[in-house]
């Protein structure tokens, strides 16, 4: 039998079958229409006649080949597991260090620093609209000193360090420098990431400081440095994180990503930078949400985009410029504060679909993350949560174990085809920064969390615990308890540290970084300088809110 | 005779950045009839106390989930018995621990909406506490 007749066969077997499925459904009516948080209603099956235009090499390959649907390595997952890291970071440096040391004890591969609000919008812990938030969401780090006590006993070369920090990334990265330059470390030995992604501040985080073409500027600056002088550092992580925690959906995350990452290339490729220098420095970092399929299609689907863009847009050869690696972290906005430990659950699920989808590496929420900080116990458990999918139930035994399901393959797609659409109308308006300037990738987020919110109160969407089975008279279970004495004793560390260091040099530190910043001079050597001398964080970033400005927030509602 | 509709202030306070709660909490009341004002983020106390009274407003809704809570609320509450305007109810929505919750309630805060709250609770609360106050 030709393809032709058999694929006739299958249409009518298909029609037979559908007729049946109508019965059914007039007997008994399925609980709902059935839709992926992108709005796309999924059918009842997935065939082969949903594959009719399917070109195995085209679209999938195998793993570690071209467009690296099906994963950036051969063997993916049986060579090594994803880096399990978990974002730490509260209070004080010397509390921070010992939650890292605490983890790596436990069987954690990386570290992942969270730092406090005044540190990564710039200001000094005793500035004023400091007040409150020391140490609160994340470390405080006003200058060298402290850094050297959160990396204290911590080898630079074993680990690699992620540090979620955004406007203020230069000087972090300066001070992780200089602590491992006193450590001896050479630095072609560090590893690790900056987040130093400052679109999706002004469209979704929040913690920007200067305008959007400054910003830009020494995100490039940083890009060119550390091509040269840290070349194993990956210079910036282009999150769609944060978007899909503002409210998007899938679809959203992805191309709000990968359009303010084609607006990082372009930067760079505007200050004179080759494609296949810094491209494979980029990196990503995606949210794990709750519907499972559409996420593991999500992650395929963003590798082979990024793929096809970095060779068909930007000429890019080198393969690795053409692989997305990321990170994922579970999707805090789905955590309840109802029943917290019914969150052990989804965050296991949503875990899952993260290793299914290929990732490099992970971070697993705490239960109790819609209460507060997460307690000791609460993080062990979601660190345990990865090492049982990494060791105990197989999920890792074969590379995309769901490539070629009809289905998986099938979101894949859409989710490809919509993404491409919204990048296309994102280059209409001029490319990422002008749509965040305009508030179009704001209202866009905004409108699907509004829906969202909508879903649930309405019951379309059922959050266990929430709006059904639901409990009352629940018992409160331990919570991580802040030492109110932290800001104060932050505070006394820092006036020690202004007054023991050399004065002229930080005054000279600061002059010269002035100049730099005034011309276009990379102002990475600068920052390095002033970091060496015990300049703090608030000094740089007050320096270069002076030359640069900062931004005036656009309020869309 | 028709009544004047509501008018709200809802604003970020500290240096926060999570504003999707308050932007779904600040439509909801839009589409419920209510005229909201959104500050956008990075507020003040002090900034907080002066758009509500310029903007004339009978409720406050802060959103915040930085836990700078018992640092930043109390000042805003403050300053409104200081001008006279403790009439202007202030709810809280955020992460906030139970035992801050009892301290803010005891200290002018009328309600305070944690995780899983619906529009329409915030919603139902607003228009009674109002309607008690008149």
């Amino acid at each position: 039998m030709s393809d032709q007749e058999k694929n006739k066969e299958l249409i009518q077997a298909k029609e037979t079958w559908q007729q049946k499925v109508n019965k059914t459904i007039e007997k008994y009516p399925e609980r709902k229409t059935f839709k992926l948080d992108s709005d796309l209603e999924i059918e009842t099956v997935y065939d082969p006649l949903n594959m009719a235009d399917f070109d195995y090499a085209d679209q999938l390959n195998w793993p570690g080949e071209y467009p690296y649907t099906r994963g950036i390595q051969p063997t993916m997952y049986r060579g090594r597991l994803w880096t399990m890291r978990q974002y730490a970071g509260f209070g004080s440096a010397e509390e921070t260090n010992e939650r890292f040391r605490y983890l790596m004890e436990q069987g954690q591969t990386g570290l992942s620093v969270a730092f406090d609000l005044p540190t990564q919008i710039g200001y000094d812990s005793d500035h004023p609209l400091a007040r409150g938030e020391v140490g609160k969401v994340g470390v405080a780090i006003d200058s060298l000193a402290d850094m050297e006590i959160l990396m204290d006993k911590i080898p630079l070369d074993q680990v690699s360090t992620s540090m979620t920090i955004n406007s203020p990334a230069a000087v972090l990265l300066a001070m992780y420098m200089a602590v491992a330059e006193k450590q001896g470390i050479p630095m072609d030995k560090i590893n690790g990431t900056i987040q130093n992604d400052i679109l999706k501040e002004y469209a979704a985080r929040g913690t920007y400081i200067f305008p959007p073409r400054e910003s830009m500027r020494l995100i490039v600056d940083i890009i060119a440095f550390a091509g040269e002088k840290i070349p194993t550092f990956n210079t910036i992580s282009i999150s769609g994180y944060h978007i899909r925690e503002a409210g998007s959906t899938a679809i959203q995350e992805v191309a709000f990503t990968l359009s303010n990452a084609i607006a990082y290339v372009e930067a760079a490729l505007g200050a004179g930078l080759e494609i296949d220098q810094f491209a494979p420095r980029l990196s990503f970092f995606f949210n794990a949400h709750s519907n499972f399929f559409e996420e593991i299609a999500k992650f395929r689907a963003a590798r082979r985009i990024w793929a096809r863009l970095m060779k068909e847009r930007f000429g890019a050869r080198n393969p690795r410029s053409l692989m997305l690696r990321f990170h994922t972290q579970t999707a805090g906005s789905t955590l309840t504060a109802q029943q917290p430990d019914v969150n052990i659950m989804r965050v296991a699920f949503q875990a899952l679909s993260a290793v299914l989808g290929g990732t490099q590496s992970l971070h697993t929420n705490s239960r109790d993350e819609a209460l507060a900080l997460p307690s000791e116990h609460s993080v062990l458990l979601a660190l345990r949560t990865q090492q049982v999918i990494g060791y105990e139930i197989g999920a890792t035994d074969a590379a995309d174990p769901l490539g070629g399901s009809y289905y998986i393959e099938n979101l894949t797609n859409h989710i490809e085809e919509e993404v491409l659409r919204y990048i296309d109308r994102i280059d209409e308006i001029g490319g990422a920064v002008e749509a965040i300037e305009k508030g179009f990738i704001q209202r866009e987020i905004q409108a699907s969390a509004y829906r969202y919110q909508k879903e649930i109160e309405s019951q379309e969407r059922v959050v266990v615990g929430v709006n059904r089975f639901t409990q009352s008279g629940e018992q409160p279970i331990d919570l991580l308890k802040m030492d109110p004495a932290t800001s104060q004793r932050q505070v006394e560390r820092l006036k020690e540290v202004r007054l023991s260091r050399n004065q002229g040099k930080v005054a000279e530190s600061l002059q010269e970084l002035r100049k730099a910043a005034q011309s276009d001079e990379n102002l990475m050597p600068y920052i390095l300088a002033a970091v060496r001398a015990y300049t703090t964080l608030g000094e740089i970033c007050g320096v270069l809110r002076d030359v640069f400005g900062e931004y005036q927030q656009q309020v869309t509602l | 005779m028709a009544d004047k509709p509501l008018r709200v202030l809802v604003g970020k306070v500290g240096l926060d950045g999570h504003d999707r709660g308050a932007k779904v909490v600040a439509q909801a009341l839009r589409d419920a009839g209510m005229e909201v004002v959104y500050t956008g983020l990075r507020q003040t106390p002090e900034q907080i106390v002066e758009a509500a009274i310029q903007e004339d407003v009978q409720v406050i809704g802060l959103s915040i989930l930085s836990g700078a809570h018992m640092q930043l609320l109390p000042p805003v509450l403050e300053m409104l018995r200081e001008q006279d305007s403790s009439d202007i109810i202030v709810v809280v929505g955020g992460i906030i621990p139970r035992e801050d919750i009892v301290y803010l309630k005891e200290n002018g805060v009328a309600e305070v909406f944690t995780p899983g709250s619906t529009t329409v609770d915030i919603i139902n609360f607003i228009k009674e506490k109002v309607e008690q106050n008149k």
